[in-house]
């Protein structure tokens, strides 16, 4: 009987002294943890995504504390409401930023874009983009290898079997740029979402020479510079034959839509106009919604 | 037992269909494509404007920064334009345009056969004319030889190796040169050897070569300290590093240079150039290209001045058959399928391979059978399964650590996958990926 009060004893004071030691040393060396990272972290989406350019939402929690200001901070998931209630937290104001999309700026689907040879390769856009340009005639355009699909972590984009080009679920991007890094020809944008959806963007990123990119794609732009001249807000620029809409000056007129020669610019979502428009735009429009 | 290589190694089928197939010089197109671009390093800017006359051997492309080549126009005629033109790379690139007129050379170069055997520059001389004619590494790496035969500074060439072998399946131009120029290349090792003093060199040669092994022993007696070994018949033989450890049993260390172990590697291509230039006055201008293929009526080698379209050639090999699948520049384990045939020869362009459309489709890719026979052919010793997986889930540290960067590309581990899997495809992306992030450390 002895035996085991003597066990029980000592096993006792052992695990006593060890509480003690383990005590202190968790006082001496505790880390005092901002209590307001977790709160922050607690209104934050929780997607890991790594879109606001921190390695997860924790990362970011810590960096917005931490921060002086939230004026560079943005979680492109949550948006403007999750950055109000993270400034709420901290008790600051987060900087009013518009809601961004990824749009897709390529409309070379197969039958505008005629392929020239058969690529038969591993299905990777960034192993064929290394080993030519492409099974077009342009060696800008998507290569419909489906790497921003799999980039996604919100299942937004996918590539459409006829089409062969990457549509994206308004509804379900997040603006997160996973898609942007993963595209090796950079074809995909962030862009402003716009009032009501409703944006204007060149859909195509082709820097050859007029005739050249025509003969490739239909609805190639070939740099003429119409839209440029009819812009009344001074928000398209060509350079290396290729037209860009700045969103931040767009006011969305659409003059540029109308006059664009290979209609390679874009409108989505505006309500049908009075006279009638190109039928072509119109399906273009409607196949990248 | 012949010598060889040490880890891994493959043998695939030789079909050299062209062995044995005399030179043939094919007529000069009506019209040349001469990109700025046939080199590894820094393409070249153009020197020559839209309307400008230019003879053979005229300067049409100034080498910038070290790592560059010279480009020469390879005909005379009228600069047409200086435009984007697509090549071998399967990007539209800068090229010059040259309509053809007459074929008048520039004067200082020796057009005559006759063999020049002395050779009284210095090696610095020597070094500066290599340069000046815009020679690459012929084999098909392109990368520019006055740059290799200049060791960097602490370094010191014993023993010069000449490539020989020809590893590639189907390709015979290296083959039929040196049945053909047999002294214009020896030549040329003693001038090498000279440019970079060193009093050894050894001519490698696959044993598949018999004729040229024995022509060259024979002829190698007259000159000291040139020596020819026959390899045994194994991919990739010729590969920079596996020749190295063939021949002299030194193995090159993980991301050093061949200079590491005091050997400097020229192909024999790249030697019957260097005779050219030094000896006749004559930069780069022309090639020998094997056109080989299964189905193809007429295979030969030829020699084509760089520029010429791919489809003159092919048409003097007999045309594209109806059966064709793929055409691939350079042989069929490293070379590359083309986009187009409507591109010019460049320096590097060894060969034009037509495979038929059976041949040509790939296998769907199927799951990884842990087998290890991509790690058993690795000439590297890599483990090619481990790299590809690494690149496709990204993890760049782990990649680094086994040593993609080592990869020579040689295709060994894709051709022998049982379950078709596109091994290279991924580490030669993996590589690239991994290169450029040691790239950006050290800047």
């Amino acid at each position: 009987m002895s035996v085991i009060l003597t066990a029980v004893a000592t096993l006792g004071a052992i695990g006593a002294g060890s509480a003690g030691i383990l005590y202190l040393i968790s006082q001496k060396f505790k880390v005092e943890e901002d209590p307001r990272i977790q709160e922050v972290q607690d209104a934050l989406p929780a997607a890991n995504c790594g879109g606001c350019g921190f390695p997860g939402c924790a990362a970011f929690a810590a960096a917005c504390v931490k921060a002086e200001s939230l004026e560079e901070l943005n979680c492109p998931v949550g948006g403007q409401e999750t950055m109000d209630r993270v400034a709420a937290i901290l008790g600051q104001t987060a900087s009013k930023t518009a809601k961004k999309i990824a749009v897709v700026r390529c409309s070379g689907t197969c039958e505008e874009r005629p392929r020239l040879n058969l690529y038969d390769g591993a299905t990777n856009c960034s192993i064929a983009a290394a080993l030519y340009g492409g099974d077009t005639g342009c060696s800008f355009g998507c290569l419909g290898l489906g790497d921003c699909e799999e980039s996604c972590a919100f299942d937004a984009i996918h590539i459409n079997p006829e089409t062969m080009l990457p549509e994206v679920v308004e509804d379900k991007c997040t603006a997160c740029g996973a898609c942007v890094k993963a595209c090796p020809k950079d074809i995909i944008e962030l862009r402003k979402q716009g009032p009501k959806s409703r944006r204007i963007y060149v859909s195509c990123v082709n820097k050859d020479k007029g005739a050249v990119a025509k003969k490739a794609c239909n609805v190639a732009c070939i740099g003429c510079g119409k839209c440029q001249q009819v812009c009344p807000f001074d928000a398209i620029t060509i350079e290396n034959n290729l037209a860009y809409i700045d969103d931040d000056k767009c006011r969305l007129c659409r003059k540029c839509v109308v006059v664009c020669p290979t209609h390679s610019i874009l409108e989505l979502h505006f309500p049908p106009r009075k006279e009638t428009p190109p039928p072509a735009k119109e399906e273009a429009a409607n196949a990248t919604a | 037992m012949l010598k060889s290589f040490h880890i891994g190694g493959i043998h695939p089928k030789e079909n050299k269909l062209s062995a044995g197939m005399a030179i043939q010089p094919i007529a000069v197109p009506a019209q040349v494509i001469i990109p700025l671009s046939q080199h590894i390093g820094a393409p070249c800017q153009p020197v020559v404007k839209k309307g400008d006359k230019v003879k053979v051997g005229t300067l049409i492309g100034k080498s910038v920064g070290f790592v560059s080549a010279q480009i020469y126009s390879s005909v005379s005629g009228t600069v047409l334009k200086i435009d984007k033109a697509m090549d071998a790379s399967g990007y539209k690139r800068d090229a010059v345009f040259i309509k053809v007129e007459e074929d008048e050379w520039e004067e200082h170069i020796d057009r005559s056969e006759a063999l020049v055997t002395e050779c009284n520059l210095t090696a610095k001389e020597i070094l500066d004319k290599i340069a000046a004619a815009g020679i690459v590494g012929m084999g098909g790496a392109t990368f520019p030889t006055h740059v290799k035969l200049t060791p960097p500074p602490g370094m010191k060439a014993e023993v010069l190796i000449i490539n020989g072998v020809e590893c590639e399946p189907y390709l015979t131009s290296d083959h039929q040169l040196m049945m053909e120029k047999s002294d214009e290349i020896l030549v040329g090792i003693t001038i090498v050897m000279k440019a970079l003093n060193v009093q050894k060199a050894i001519i490698g040669i696959e044993n598949n070569k018999k004729d040229a092994v024995a022509l060259f022993t024979q002829k190698a007696k007259a000159y000291p300290g040139i020596g020819v070994q026959p390899l045994k018949v194994q991919y990739p033989q010729g590969g920079e590093k596996q020749l190295i450890d063939a021949l002299t049993g030194r193995q090159v260390p993980s991301g050093a240079l061949p200079i590491s172990v005091g050997a400097v590697v020229q192909n024999v291509g790249t030697l019957f150039a260097v005779y050219e230039a030094v000896q006749k006055n004559k930069p780069l201008v022309e090639r020998v290209v094997t056109v080989t293929g299964k189905e193809v009526q007429r295979p030969c080698n030829l020699r084509a001045r760089i520029g010429t379209p791919l489809t003159t050639l092919i048409d003097a090999a007999g045309g594209v058959p109806e059966s064709t699948g793929k055409v691939i520049s350079g042989g069929p384990m490293m070379g590359k399928a083309l986009a187009s045939i409507d591109i010019p020869v460049t320096k590097g362009t060894s060969g034009i391979l037509i495979v038929p459309t059976l041949e040509a489709k790939r296998k769907a890719m199927k799951d990884c059978i842990r087998c290890g026979k991509c790690v058993q052919v690795c000439p590297m010793g890599l483990n090619p399964t481990l790299l590809m997986t690494l690149t496709e889930y990204e993890v760049w540290d782990r990649a680094e650590k086994n040593a993609i960067t080592d990869c020579i590309e040689c295709g060994s581990c894709s051709y022998t996958c049982p379950a078709d899997r596109p091994l290279l495809d991924y580490i030669r992306l993996g590589k690239g990926k991994v290169n450029g992030i040691i790239r950006a450390r050290k800047n």
